[in-house]
């Protein structure tokens, strides 16, 4: 098939070659064509709109809302939708739209470590990169290395797999307390076996192609094979499950936040939000409740959409 | 041909006009253009061309599996005297009923995993008509019998995956002439098999055409697969026929500088690279999307390209009512020159190769080399010899040696411990005992262990184009590294080396910057000597570089290795399963047979008597682009066994079709004993208990083809 391609008209005989225009792609060109992928299929395109909105909101949170998601309205408690407040507020009379788009900052933006030091990355996000890092490393090593590594490494992680999840989260975060960094932590011990299970597969299948055997006849050292000649080319299928599981990430932060294991306050949390709102959806003021479940819903939604347009674009490819 | 016979026949299948386009996203391609041809009853048309030519999809398009995308633009299909083409699923499935069956590449594709043998083949049966199980399963016995299945009624109880990839094809075209098909369409289906296997599947094909007289279409690549079987050709290129006639006519006659291209891209067996020259076709054959609509097709590949050529395209010339080719110059095209173009560069070197002495100087020397995996848990071997610890011996006492600047070549069926060897060698594999000298240095080591400076003189070449290079890297940086790694250049200079590489495998400077995925499988291959090369090594080891890649390209890669050899007096191990390649690229030839050499020498002793008789065996099995020589049919019977419980003895005892002939006591003595070796002169060695005197008597494989045989083919030294 590979000679039914249409992206060189190279000749490879051994005489005439006519000159080529050089290929350079600026980094443009580059995200352009990332663009044009994505619009090509219409759900992640729609889940592109989903997940840009939760982003947007939560970088410029401040501009958006004249309030702070701390400030009480002492007046007006547990309203709905009003020209004050459009979403209205909860049952201390805090803005609900502040607190839930500085919430979507805590998710997707910024990471309270301490009361004092926030750094930039959101919690989630966090959650995924450290569950990634050491997901991949641990599947990196069990395919390529084989044998009684791989043997020990996944027996272990499969017993993990075998807890459900939610009370796997329970566990460690009764254990560690709740703090936003042991939530990442929490999240890269729940991330890693399924991470590592996948690199893992991706690993047993690229590691017995020909450019690897080239690297090991060159005495490569097995890091530089796990890490620049293997890792790049299992790319694709790792970024689209990063992508479900800052979803799923979310929904646990959520989950966590709703049995008070969360993020503690006060810092806004749509989990813990939605727990408080809760006792108040009878009486008459479902709000407080409604907007985070909403949140997260659409938010989760919008990465699955996303992450499931592109591996289907990225089967049609192949 | 038997005239006669001929006329009378009935015409089972009637192509005509036929044009095939698939929708893609850039709009329709034409894939097939404007072909007909004619299969009659008990005649097999071979359709041959490069990958990319059409050769399959005229083959879906006739059962009608072009899959969602495919469509019949123009033209008839008439099988039997009905048209095929616009009808719906159901009708087609009625006219066809089973008279049309189909054998492909990978038998797996026709084949269950998960489903006895028996039950597969019998359904073909019960399924279609009113048959009683046992009957059914009668015969499918008897047919895996007439496809020479050995143990037959065993076979129906295994499955897939306890037979051989040979007798898996064997089972699918039993399975294809249950039916007692009219028309049986087999697309490449040797070509994923050894030699040997090849060879008695083609045999079975032959056989089969002659006693069941159904029409069959046989599509291929391989010139010489497709001598040995058709009657008829229609050598396809790039969607067009280009040239039609009897099998005999067009090897004897080609008119269409395709056909010639093709004929004089691949070595005849026997020949050197001291003694001919082969000639690859420039670039390759377009995508569909950019063929050329009113001009000649192969204009752009063409060395008789005129000013006309591109004007119209034109019409297939009647050179006699059996031969036709669609070049304005088909009549005069054999009186012109062999080539317009200038001589490869190969040309100049051959002389020198010629001349070059033997050199004395040691490259590499192993003596009682050993590698042996300890057992795999899923392999079929493992069946056999359950519970103690046992070892696959894939490399058992293997001495050989390579001199400086010459070549060693390897051949042997898949399975006998080339690639193993050449991993222990290169230190993919820890030795398992042995001793190699490469360099005067001795090297026990795995490649991790091994100095630097050692590994970056023994260097490897890879089989599959596709997976060679790391498709994430652009070429300049895969060809960088090992520059980088080994040091060779100073650091400001490894672009400009680089270059100087590219510029050594024929490739541009422009294909610096450009992705794996944006190269032809040729260019790819290039890329892989160019990086294989960039370390400057003493020792480049080969393992079938050019067993992918199509004929033409085939040539310009074997010229380019030994361009190489030439500049760089690089010694080199080649393994390749075609023989005719191995014997034209080698100086030095080993016989591999379950892990052990069986016969090694210098590459002309080899090809000539007195034979190993399991080199015999090879060079009878070999495939000859030449329907008129004669070739002696010598089939071996039975697989490689397995290297788990090697037989006792000579290993090759259990296969050996000359020991009962040319030992006493029908060759008892190979059982027991382990054969020494038989000097035949200096550094010709054959492991066999038959003496040298006797193998010496042995007739010459293929009879000595007269000069010329085929006129223009054969290269001419100018
Ligand atoms: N499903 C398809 N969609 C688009 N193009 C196709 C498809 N199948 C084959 N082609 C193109 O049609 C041409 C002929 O292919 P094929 O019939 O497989 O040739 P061959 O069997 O001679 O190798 C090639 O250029 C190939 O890329
Ligand atoms: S018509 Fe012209 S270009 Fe085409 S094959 Fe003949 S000589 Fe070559
Ligand atoms: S030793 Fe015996 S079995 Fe082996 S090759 Fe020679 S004749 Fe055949
Ligand atoms: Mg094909």
């Amino acid at each position: 098939m590979s000679d039914g391609e249409q992206a060189t008209t190279a000749d490879s005989a051994v005489d005439d070659i006519p000159p080529l225009k050089r290929d350079r792609r600026s980094v443009f060109t580059r995200l352009t064509e990332g663009l044009k992928f994505i619009w090509a299929s219409k759900t992640a395109t729609v889940g592109l709109f989903l997940v840009l909105f939760w982003v947007f909101v939560a970088i410029f949170a401040p501009l958006l809302t004249p309030y702070t998601p701390l400030e009480q309205d002492w007046k007006n408690p547990n309203i709905g939708p009003s020209k004050a407040h459009i979403l209205g507020t909860d049952e201390l009379g805090r803005d609900l739209w502040a607190r839930l788009i500085y919430g979507a900052r805590v998710v997707l933006v910024v990471m309270p470590v301490t009361d004092n030091l926030w750094i930039p990355g959101g919690t989630a996000i966090w959650g995924v990169i450290v569950a990634l890092l050491v997901g991949t490393t641990l599947g990196l090593v069990s395919g390529y290395h084989g044998g009684w590594v791989d043997e020990i490494t996944m027996r272990l992680l499969d017993a993990m797999m075998a807890v459900p999840i939610i009370l796997l989260y329970m566990i460690i975060m009764a254990a560690l307390g709740a703090s936003a960094i042991n939530v990442v932590l929490a999240m890269t011990i729940v991330g890693t076996p399924g991470i590592a299970r996948l690199v893992r597969s991706l690993t047993l299948d690229i590691r017995t192609r020909e450019y690897i055997r080239a690297a090991e006849t060159r005495g490569e050292s097995a890091w530089y094979i796990m890490f620049v000649e293997i890792l790049p080319n299992a790319r694709g299928p790792i970024i689209v499950d990063a992508m479900l599981r800052v979803g799923y990430a979310i929904f646990a932060m959520g989950t966590l936040g709703f049995l008070g294991l969360g993020i503690p306050p006060p810092s806004p949390d749509w989990g813990s939000m939605v727990a408080k709102g809760r006792e108040f959806i009878l009486s008459g003021s479902p709000w407080a409740a409604l907007w985070p479940s909403l949140a997260i819903a659409t938010l989760v939604v919008g990465l699955n959409l996303l992450a499931d347009g592109i591996r289907e674009e990225s089967m049609r490819y192949q | 041909m038997d005239e006669q016979a001929h006329e009378k026949s009935e015409v089972v299948l009637d192509v005509e006009h036929l044009s095939i386009a698939y929708e893609t996203r850039k709009g329709d391609v034409q894939a097939v253009r404007d072909v007909s041809f004619a299969v009659r009853e008990g005649e097999t048309i071979g359709l041959v061309g490069e990958s990319g030519c059409g050769k399959s999809t005229i083959a879906y398009g006739i059962v009608n599996h072009l899959g969602p995308n495919g469509k019949i633009t123009e033209g008839h299909i008439r099988f039997q005297e009905t048209e095929l083409v616009n009808k719906s699923q159901a009708e087609l499935g009625e006219i066809r009923g089973n008279n049309i069956a189909m054998v492909f590449q990978d038998p797996m594709q026709a084949l269950n995993p998960s489903m006895r043998l028996g039950e597969q083949l019998t359904e073909v049966l019960t399924c279609h008509r009113d048959i009683s199980e046992k009957k059914a399963w009668q015969r499918c016995v008897k047919m895996l019998k007439r496809v020479n299945m050995p143990d037959p009624e065993d076979v129906m109880n295994r499955y897939t995956h306890q037979i051989s990839g040979g007798q898996q094809q064997r089972v699918v075209i039993a399975m294809a002439m249950l039916n007692n098909p009219s028309l049986l369409i087999m697309d490449e289906p040797t070509t994923a098999l050894d030699v040997t296997v090849e060879a008695a599947v083609l045999d079975l094909i032959e056989t089969l055409k002659n006693d069941f007289n159904a029409a069959n279409i046989f599509i291929t690549h391989n010139l010489g697969v497709v001598a040995r079987v058709s009657d008829f050709l229609c050598v396809m290129y790039a969607g067009q026929m280009v040239e039609k006639g009897t099998v005999v006519e067009i090897f004897k006659h080609p008119s269409h500088p395709y056909t010639r291209g093709l004929i004089s891209a691949v070595p005849k067996l026997g020949e050197s690279k001291s003694d001919s020259v082969l000639y690859p076709i420039r670039g390759r054959v377009p995508a569909p999307a950019n063929r050329p609509q009113n001009a000649c097709i192969f204009a752009p590949r063409c060395d008789y390209a005129t000013g006309e050529c591109l004007e119209a395209r034109p019409s297939m010339v009647q050179l006699s009512p059996d031969h036709a080719a669609r070049c304005l110059y088909a009549k005069e095209i054999e009186t012109r020159p062999k080539t317009t173009r200038r001589k490869p560069r190969v040309f100049q070197i051959k002389e020198a190769v010629a001349k070059q002495a033997a050199s004395d100087e040691c490259c590499l020397d192993s003596e009682n080399l050993k590698v042996w995996y300890p057992k795999a848990a899923d392999s079929v071997v493992s069946l056999f010899g359950l519970g103690e610890k046992k070892y696959v011996k894939a490399v058992d006492d293997v001495s050989l040696r390579v001199a400086k600047g010459r070549t060693l070549g390897l051949v042997g069926e898949s399975g006998c411990g080339k690639s193993s060897l050449v991993k222990g060698l290169i230190g993919l594999e820890p030795l398992t005992g042995g001793k190699m000298q490469f360099l005067d240095i001795d090297v026990k080591e795995t490649v991790t262990a091994r100095a630097t400076e050692l590994i970056r003189e023994m260097q490897m070449v890879f089989q599959n184009p596709d997976s060679t290079l790391n498709p994430s890297y652009t070429v300049g940086t895969q060809i960088a590294r090992p520059i980088r790694r080994f040091g060779t250049v100073a650091k400001g200079q490894v672009r400009a080396e680089v270059e100087r590489l590219l510029n050594a495998v024929r490739l541009p400077k422009t294909h610096y910057d450009r992705l794996p995925r944006q190269l032809s499988g040729g260019e790819k291959q290039r890329v892989g000597i160019a990086r294989a090369l960039a370390s400057r090594p003493d020792l480049i080891i080969c393992d079938e570089p050019v067993s992918a890649l199509d004929v033409s390209v085939q040539a310009a890669v074997i010229n380019l290795l030994l361009e190489i050899q030439h500049s760089f007096g690089t010694s080199m191990i080649f393994i390749a399963h075609d023989l005719s390649v191995v014997r034209y690229f080698s100086d030095d030839i080993a016989v591999m047979y379950l892990g052990r050499i069986v016969e090694i020498g210098p590459a002309d002793k080899i090809y000539d008597p007195p034979y190993h008789p399991y080199t015999e065996a090879l060079l009878s099995a070999v495939p000859i682009a030449d329907p008129t020589a004669a070739q002696k049919e010598i089939r071996l019977s039975g697989n490689v066994p397995s290297a788990l419980n090697p037989p006792t003895g000579c290993y090759f005892h259990t296969r050996c079709p000359r020991r009962a002939e040319l030992l006493p006591d029908g060759g008892a003595i190979c059982e027991q004993q382990k054969p020494p070796w038989q000097q035949n002169g200096t550094g010709h060695r054959i492991l066999c208990h038959i003496p040298i005197e006797k193998l010496m008597e042995m007739e010459p494989v293929v009879h000595a083809r007269e000069p010329n045989a085929n006129g223009s083919v054969i290269a001419v030294d100018s």
